[in-house]
């Protein structure tokens, strides 16, 4: 025969264990709508409290050869160096859809950052020197005022894009072009930009076109019915 | 580091506005090679070809085809052999050639594309920048390009010109034009084919070699003709 009180601890301890493994069940579930809501992979946050704005996009097509201007509405922060980097992170967005006329995977997170300088003295002369002989200033603060005048874009891309990227002449110098026409069409004090893979100067994108050189954006703004 | 390499970073000494050619030489450059294999293509069985193969495929048919008319031919690598793009400029200029060809082959895109050099032209100087040595010449290279974009447009092919910038041909001193051969979907396509034709397919290279070869033969007729002096 069993003990009363033996059978009253045995029921005691029965319930607590049911009500701990139910608080534990709902711990586990909260944690994991927590973790799933920090995984959102979403290539560009747009800035919710930015307005849209319209923004001229040059898309390329490697069965023409050619970049082709569309204008979309998109958030743009206010900031010169965000505002660039939303422009060409929306640009990548779209060559990393499925079939896209320019197929390109990485999407926006494949530019890391784009910083924007006054083009140093010497302009266009410095347009195709090699990396190291052009004194380009440090990089400014977001915060930093430039001065008016043509600007120096330097692209920050990721490794892992510029690994990705298919080979080919024409599918990187397209790129590479499509790149220099948007950040002017949108920002016209951009006359020349300048390519880095991981913070790093890099000879080719992906085995052809040079990305030691210096673009000037004025050459990759296509003229009606021709080709880059 | 290489003497190119060295030389990049510094105005370099061209060679001297040459004299008028008394020999038709052309240059050949068989891109990537080594342990550099370029662009990997697939092929309509499955299987895969780097570019570097089909550009020394191409290279060798079109020494062959261009000796047999007796035009004077310098390649860059012969074989499965790395070569700096700066090396390759040099082959090029020692040669004192009248046309350079950089022949590549990729997977996206369609037909032919023709590259000139995206350097802005400059007037020819005794002292040019390594880098830059081909804006003396980007006149000429937009020429040659023209010539061969008749003769590939004549046999059929679809053909998209462009400007690039590419290491190799920009430290080139002579007329100079990448060629990028892609898959054909053009008129050249039998209707049975339901596969645009691989670069790596031995008969379409062997199309673009005779193609480029007739275009080369024009380009020499026309320097005899006009006796144009290079810049």
């Amino acid at each position: 025969m069993i003990p009363r009180h033996q059978t009253v601890i045995f029921v005691v301890l029965l319930v607590a264990s049911i009500v701990m493994g139910a608080v534990l069940w709902q711990l586990r579930a909260r944690a994991h709508r927590r973790l799933l809501a920090g995984m959102d992979t979403t290539p560009t946050q747009a800035p919710l409290v930015a307005p849209s704005e319209q923004a001229t996009l040059y898309f390329a097509s490697d069965a023409e050869n050619s970049l082709s201007a569309e204008v979309l509405s998109l958030p743009l922060p206010p900031s010169p160096n965000a505002r660039a980097r939303a422009i060409l992170g929306k640009l990548l967005d779209l060559y990393a859809m499925p079939n896209a006329a320019h197929p390109v995977a990485g999407g926006a997170a494949s530019v890391t950052q784009v910083f924007l300088l006054p083009v140093p003295d010497g302009g266009s002369a410095a347009a195709a020197s090699p990396p190291g002989q052009t004194n380009a200033p440090a990089p400014p603060t977001p915060q930093m005022e430039l001065p008016s005048g043509p600007q120096l874009a330097v692209v920050n891309l990721t490794g892992a894009f510029a690994n990705g990227h298919p080979s080919g002449l024409e599918t990187e110098t397209l790129t590479i072009l499509s790149i220099c026409a948007t950040l002017h069409a949108n920002m016209p004090r951009i006359a020349q930009v300048r390519f880095l893979v991981d913070g790093q100067p890099r000879a080719t994108l992906a085995g052809h076109a040079d990305l030691t050189r210096t673009y000037l954006t004025a050459d990759a703004i296509p003229t009606e019915g021709t080709h880059p | 580091m290489t003497l190119a390499a060295a030389a990049a970073s510094i105005p370099a000494l061209s060679q001297a506005p040459p004299a008028p050619a008394t020999r038709f030489v052309v240059v050949l450059d068989a891109a990537h090679g080594g342990d550099d294999p370029g662009a990997i293509l697939k092929e309509p069985s499955g299987a895969s070809q780097p570019e570097k193969s089909i550009t020394l495929a191409l290279s060798v048919h079109l020494r062959s085809l261009l000796a047999a008319r007796g035009i004077s031919v310098v390649t860059t690598r012969e074989s499965d052999t790395a070569v700096d793009p700066g090396r390759r400029a040099e082959i090029a200029n020692r040669a004192n050639a009248q046309a350079c060809l950089s022949l590549h082959a990729t997977q996206s895109g369609t037909g032919i594309h023709l590259f000139s050099s995206s350097l802005a032209p400059a007037e020819p100087a005794r002292l040019i920048p390594w880098k830059t040595a081909q804006a003396a010449w980007v006149t000429r290279s937009l020429a040659f390009a023209g010539v061969l974009n008749s003769a590939l447009q004549h046999t059929g092919m679809t053909v998209t010109l462009g400007r690039t910038a590419l290491p190799a041909i920009d430290s080139m001193a002579c007329p100079a034009v990448a060629v990028e051969i892609a898959p054909e979907t053009g008129p050249e396509t039998t209707s049975a084919q339901t596969q645009p034709v691989s670069p790596s397919d031995a008969g379409y290279q062997a199309r673009v070699a005779q193609a480029l070869a007739t275009a080369i033969l024009e380009w020499r007729s026309n320097a005899s003709a006009t006796e144009v002096a290079q810049p």
